[in-house]
């Protein structure tokens, strides 16, 4: 076999391979979408119950993104510009909501709102643990540490000789970042938004432990899917589940359309 | 004039000590030096954005050693031109003047000026991704000029030009110094650079900078 032959082979099997994870995922949402029809998806998608959690999910996702970026933009620009004392601690301390299982993150809230300084904030500030604001809490914990993971990509590849340039010209540190570096960094902030709103989207594990899995109050998308599949409501559960798919897609396709293909996504 | 004494410039393995430069109000300097001999050290902790570990840095008979880079009235330009990728060369040309709060008026007069005199009247709206290597450092040029800043940075400005754009720019910069009468520190590694432009021209020995015979 000469070198031009093996080298086929070569690329061939990286080529199954790869294609062969490829089919899986296609496979998996061809069934979903094979398994039912748009009339089946709009009858459970009457229900009030379900409508709720849309709602509920759409809002409490769309809060955790937002919580997200504001930490997310000021962690991933330090990480970036700055070694300081700490600054790796700090920058492994980030991926620890990546890698916890979710039910040890709900569990971990769970048990840091029972401490004196979590019950002084339900007492004085807002309950969390079993109530709305705890849903995004949960949400926020995950998603966020995927924002900043981005923020932080995305400021490494954005060069800090304009920043600078921006200092030598007048501005303050802070000016030079508002004026030259976040506009920059708009497509890696939008798909960092993406991102967390989509993570958030998918938390289950924690918001099942913290804030329970009651309907029409504490029910997100998954304890929906959970929940209709624990009564054997197969149909209504595959409806919500593709909805969430739906959204899934949306946010790649928007997060990639702003370049950040690199990374996370 | 820029005095800079006794200087301990740069960090860990770059560090540079003792470092003395002194350049006259209104002189054309030219530093010569090979890659990585500390040029672009110098100039930023100039600008202050390195900062200075010993010595002392006197820009006009200013202390300066401290001074943020906003406050030191100068004008940089990197060796890329560094431009801000999302404004257009009008919004490069009139920022140092907009942080500065100068009025419309000042900014519109001096955004005619700068245009004119680097021939940039037909490339204000365009974005930095849409300008030649030249043009790019032209705009650099002008956004660094547009406070008037009494002491102009230059680190190797010309390096990444084609020939024929090399020495079109060499004329601008020259052209520049005599109408702007500011003081000039420009680095590089090309002697001919030096004989062109400077006035006075200095090089790196040993851990110094002195001032090189005129054929050099």
């Amino acid at each position: 076999m000469n070198s031009r032959v093996r080298g086929q082979w070569f690329l061939g099997g990286l080529g199954f391979l790869a294609g062969l994870y490829a089919l899986l995922i296609l496979g998996l949402l061809v069934a979903d979408v094979g398994f039912t029809s748009w009339d089946e998806c709009w009858i459970a998608l009457q229900s009030d119950a379900i409508r709720h959690s849309i709602a509920l999910s759409f809002i409490s996702c769309t809060l955790a993104a937002l919580l997200s970026l504001v930490v997310a933009v000021p962690a991933g620009y330090l990480l970036a510009r700055f070694r300081f004392r700490g600054s790796r601690l700090l920058d492994a301390l980030f991926d620890i909501p990546i890698v916890l299982p979710p039910l040890v993150i709900g569990l971990s809230l769970l048990i840091l709102f029972q401490t004196a300084a979590g019950q002084f904030f339900e007492e004085h500030v807002m309950e969390m643990t079993y109530e709305l604001p705890g849903v995004v809490l949960a949400q926020f914990v995950v998603a966020c540490a995927f924002a900043v993971r981005t923020m932080r990509l995305c400021f490494d590849s954005i060069d800090p000789r304009p920043e600078q340039v921006a200092r030598t010209l007048g501005c303050t540190r802070a000016q030079a970042f508002f004026r030259v570096t976040l506009p920059e960094a708009r497509g890696g902030i939008i798909a960092a938004g993406s991102l967390a709103f989509a993570r958030a989207l998918g938390e289950f594990g924690p918001i099942l432990v913290f804030s329970g899995a009651t309907r029409m109050k504490t029910e997100v998308l998954p304890t929906t899917v959970f929940l209709e599949l624990s009564v054997g409501n197969l149909q209504a559960a595959l409806a919500v589940s593709l909805l969430m798919v739906l959204a899934a897609i949306s946010v790649l396709v928007l997060a990639r359309m702003f370049g950040m293909r690199g990374g996370l996504l | 004039m820029i005095e800079l004494r006794q200087g301990t410039l740069g960090a860990g393995d770059t560090r540079i000590s003792q470092v003395s430069l002194t350049i006259p109000s209104g002189a054309y300097a030219v530093l010569l030096g090979p890659t990585g001999c500390g040029k672009t050290t110098l100039l930023e902790t100039i600008a202050g954005l390195q900062p200075l570990h010993g010595g002392s840095l006197m820009i006009n008979g200013e202390d300066m050693a401290r001074r943020d880079p906003a406050d030191r009235g100068i004008g940089y330009v990197p060796q890329d031109g560094a431009l801000f990728p999302t404004m257009s060369v009008r919004g490069q040309l009139v920022f140092a003047l907009q942080i500065r709060k100068h009025s419309q008026a000042e900014q519109d007069q001096r955004l005619d000026e700068l245009a004119q005199q680097l021939s940039l009247t037909d490339l204000l709206d365009r974005r930095p991704h849409e300008l030649s290597g030249g043009e790019r450092q032209r705009v650099a040029l002008g956004r660094a000029l547009a406070n008037r800043p009494s002491l102009l940075l230059l680190d190797e400005p010309l390096s990444s030009l084609d020939d024929g754009t090399r020495e079109a720019m060499q004329d601008v910069l020259a052209e520049v110094h005599r109408a702007s009468s500011c003081t000039v520190l420009h680095v590089t590694h090309r002697i001919a650079e030096a004989q062109a432009l400077g006035t006075l021209r200095l090089g790196f020995v040993g851990n110094g900078i002195e001032l090189l015979p005129t054929t050099s």
